[in-house]
């Protein structure tokens, strides 16, 4: 067993034996700028995330809310790559940060780095999991394959309309299952898709995998709800939104040390 | 040699396919089976060949350009008039079929995202036609650029939603009406308006736009007696274009050039040239060429003409690229506006700017070619739409 794909595992099986759900929170690298990332990398450890995902910046993410294109755009305007996520990734490990990563990423970018070297850095990056929103399960089997050589666990995405094709979805499944709590597109929202309970229980029936939900989620209270039955919690735009409303702070020297420490605080509230 | 695309998998050769969130693989595969299933249904046929008739006003002459052809002095040229039909480009042959599609289907609400704005009249109309809600996203700047169909989409009851992400442009009203799509997609049918998107669109748009080039073929045979020797039709998406040339893919001899916008030049940043300078991408669900940089970041496209300008192109005009079945050349700004001029003097036509694309590479073959060789040139849309845009070049001295 691989050690990076072993960590995710480990990590949700430490969790449970404490009867707890892994926080997951997800921040788009580069958004203020890359120092500034490596800042909140090392607050998330210290405030209680489990996984961290790391969202590489694209000038289309069409499975994401305004949030997070704007922290995208933030992003790209510091010329933030696929290279400086895995860079970012590398760089917290000598750092001290532990917890897993995550790569979220949008396929066109990783596939003009060049599938084999894109794979030959995440690795060498500790890199343990990745997500490509836009690839489903039909187009992923090179990937797939790929993903598997280099010991990173391609994350199945399974949504409310999924239906007949979570079967097949979590047959390939690797790392942990990402749920799609509702319809829609990252953003932080007050109310989920009618049933959501019942689909994530129909998806933990069919898989041994651990079970994560995402997409809305933004409060204590709703990290709260979906840890009864869920074995993590992504928790997306409303740490980026957090982070967008500190900018002005982050970027001046007196007050950047008391900025990191609001985002820790509003991401240690959500731990359960 | 062309083999039969897509396969099964929505592929032509290497491009196409369905790069989408997990959320909508099932729309796409509702989809896909409703529309082979009405595909071969011969009462949908019938009732969608009625519209195109009574309602639209097909069959579109095929008409013989006299002077234009005696202007340039080599092959004959004829001007397949899609600017003839409703709402006055060929775009409304795609809307009527998918509306009619989202009718069967039991959607009462459509979607559509437009550029120049002439898929969103098209919607509007085909919504209006059939008793449907209808939003359509447009790129704010955008809507400045074309007030005249954002009041008439709003006068045929569409909802005209401004897209303020990104370029402001068509690519974004394209991102925004996919994301409105994951959020709404158990009640709404996205009308997509070109020969792009996750498959089976690039199928189902080519073969509702396929009656251009049937209409063709069987136009010229009956004046001429034969085949044309080359087509041209200009390629933003592609619709028009692959419309036009499917019918022909057998006819080996028959050659087909596909006109990209060339913006200010192909040796400045401001163009639309994806075929010339674009590589191999994936972009808004299918895999294509594409205009980026080198860190797989979608580059912005330029052209006076808002239907080009576009980054990305249809999966099947790559085929046809690669194959070298196609060829594919790029047009600026300004030749297009020559040979738009030339039209309006030469013929009393006022042609879209986007099949003045088409008519300036004509105007380049065309004196190469004999006088017995036929050459036929799409005419896409007319330029009613454009007289605005057209005026502000002017006045700022080529600088739109």
């Amino acid at each position: 067993m691989n050690t990076t794909l072993h960590s995710i595992e480990e990590t949700f099986n430490r969790i449970s034996q404490e009867g707890g759900t892994a926080l997951i929170p997800f921040l788009t690298v580069g958004d203020p700028d890359k120092e500034t990332t490596l800042e909140i990398i090392q607050q998330l450890e210290q405030a209680g995330a489990d996984i961290l995902e790391l969202g590489v910046p694209y000038s289309d993410p069409l499975a994401d809310g305004p949030v997070i294109q704007r922290a995208s755009a933030r992003a790209l305007e510091q010329l933030v790559t696929v290279r400086t996520c895995l860079d970012v990734a590398k760089q917290s490990r000598e750092n001290g940060v532990q917890m897993p990563f995550v790569l979220f990423t949008y396929y066109n970018p990783v596939l003009q780095m060049g599938l084999d070297q894109f794979f030959e850095q995440a690795k060498e990056s500790g890199i343990g999991g990745l997500i490509i929103p836009d690839v489903p399960h039909e187009e992923s089997s090179e990937l797939l394959e790929r993903a598997d050589a280099a010991g990173i666990a391609l994350l199945p995405l399974v949504a409310p309309t999924s239906s007949e094709r979570i079967e097949r979805i979590l047959n390939n499944g690797r790392g942990f299952v990402y749920c799609v709590s509702s319809l829609g597109v990252t953003g932080e929202r007050a109310s989920f898709h009618e049933g959501v309970d019942a689909f994530i229980q129909d998806v933990k029936s069919r898989t041994s995998l651990p079970v994560a939900v995402g997409f809305g989620i933004s409060s204590r209270e709703q990290v709260e709800r979906f840890s009864e039955f869920c074995d993590g919690v992504v928790v997306g735009s409303a740490i980026v939104r957090t982070i967008e409303s500190l900018i002005p702070d982050l970027m001046n020297a007196n007050r950047r040390e008391d900025a990191l420490l609001q985002i820790r605080k509003f991401v240690a509230e959500l731990k359960v | 040699m062309i083999g039969q695309v897509p396969d099964t998998k929505g592929r032509y050769g290497d491009f196409g396919g369905r790069f989408v969130p997990e959320t909508l693989m099932n729309a796409l595969i509702e989809l896909e089976e409703s529309y082979l299933k009405y595909a071969a249904d011969e009462e949908f046929n019938a009732e969608l060949n009625d519209l195109l008739k009574q309602y639209s006003g097909r069959e579109t002459s095929l008409y013989y350009a006299k002077r234009l052809t005696e202007h340039y002095g080599g092959a004959k040229i004829y001007l397949k008039r899609e600017d003839l039909n409703h709402t006055g480009a060929h775009k409304i042959n795609n809307a009527l079929g998918q509306g009619l599609l989202a009718v069967r289907m039991g959607k009462k609400k459509v979607i559509a995202e437009t550029g120049a704005g002439q898929h969103g009249v098209a919607t509007a109309t085909v919504a209006a036609l059939f008793g449907l809600e209808c939003k359509v996203f447009m790129g704010e700047e955008d809507m400045q650029r074309q007030q005249l169909n954002v009041f008439r989409m709003r006068l045929l009851g569409a909802e005209v939603i401004p897209v303020v992400s990104g370029t402001k442009t068509l690519k974004d009203a394209g991102n925004e009406a996919l994301r409105y799509w994951v959020s709404n997609v158990s009640d709404t049918f996205y009308i997509l308006g070109s020969a792009v998107g996750p498959h089976p669109y690039p199928l189902m748009v080519r073969n509702f736009q396929r009656v251009i080039g049937d209409e063709t073929r069987r136009q010229i045979l009956e004046t001429e007696g034969r085949l044309p020797d080359t087509i041209v039709a200009a390629v933003g998406g592609g619709s028009n274009a692959i419309g036009m040339f499917y019918p022909f893919m057998k006819d080996e001899d028959v050659k087909f050039v596909g006109v990209e916008a060339a913006g200010k030049g192909i040796d400045t940043p401001l163009h639309a040239a994806t075929m010339t300078l674009g590589t191999k991408g994936v972009f808004q669900g299918s895999m294509s060429y594409l205009l980026q940089d080198e860190y797989g970041q979608v580059q912005p496209a330029h052209s006076i003409s808002a239907g080009l300008d576009y980054p990305g192109v249809g999966p099947e005009h790559s085929y046809l690229k690669d194959t070298g079945r196609a060829k594919y050349v790029p047009i600026t700004d300004d030749e297009a506006l020559d040979a738009l001029k030339l039209l309006c003097r030469t013929e009393g036509i006022i042609p879209a700017l986007e099949s003045a694309h088409a008519l300036a590479q004509a105007g380049k073959i065309a004196p190469e070619m004999s006088s017995d060789q036929l050459l036929v040139v799409c005419l896409s849309g007319r330029g009613d739409k454009d007289v605005e845009s057209i005026m502000a070049y002017e006045n700022q001295g080529g600088e739109a």
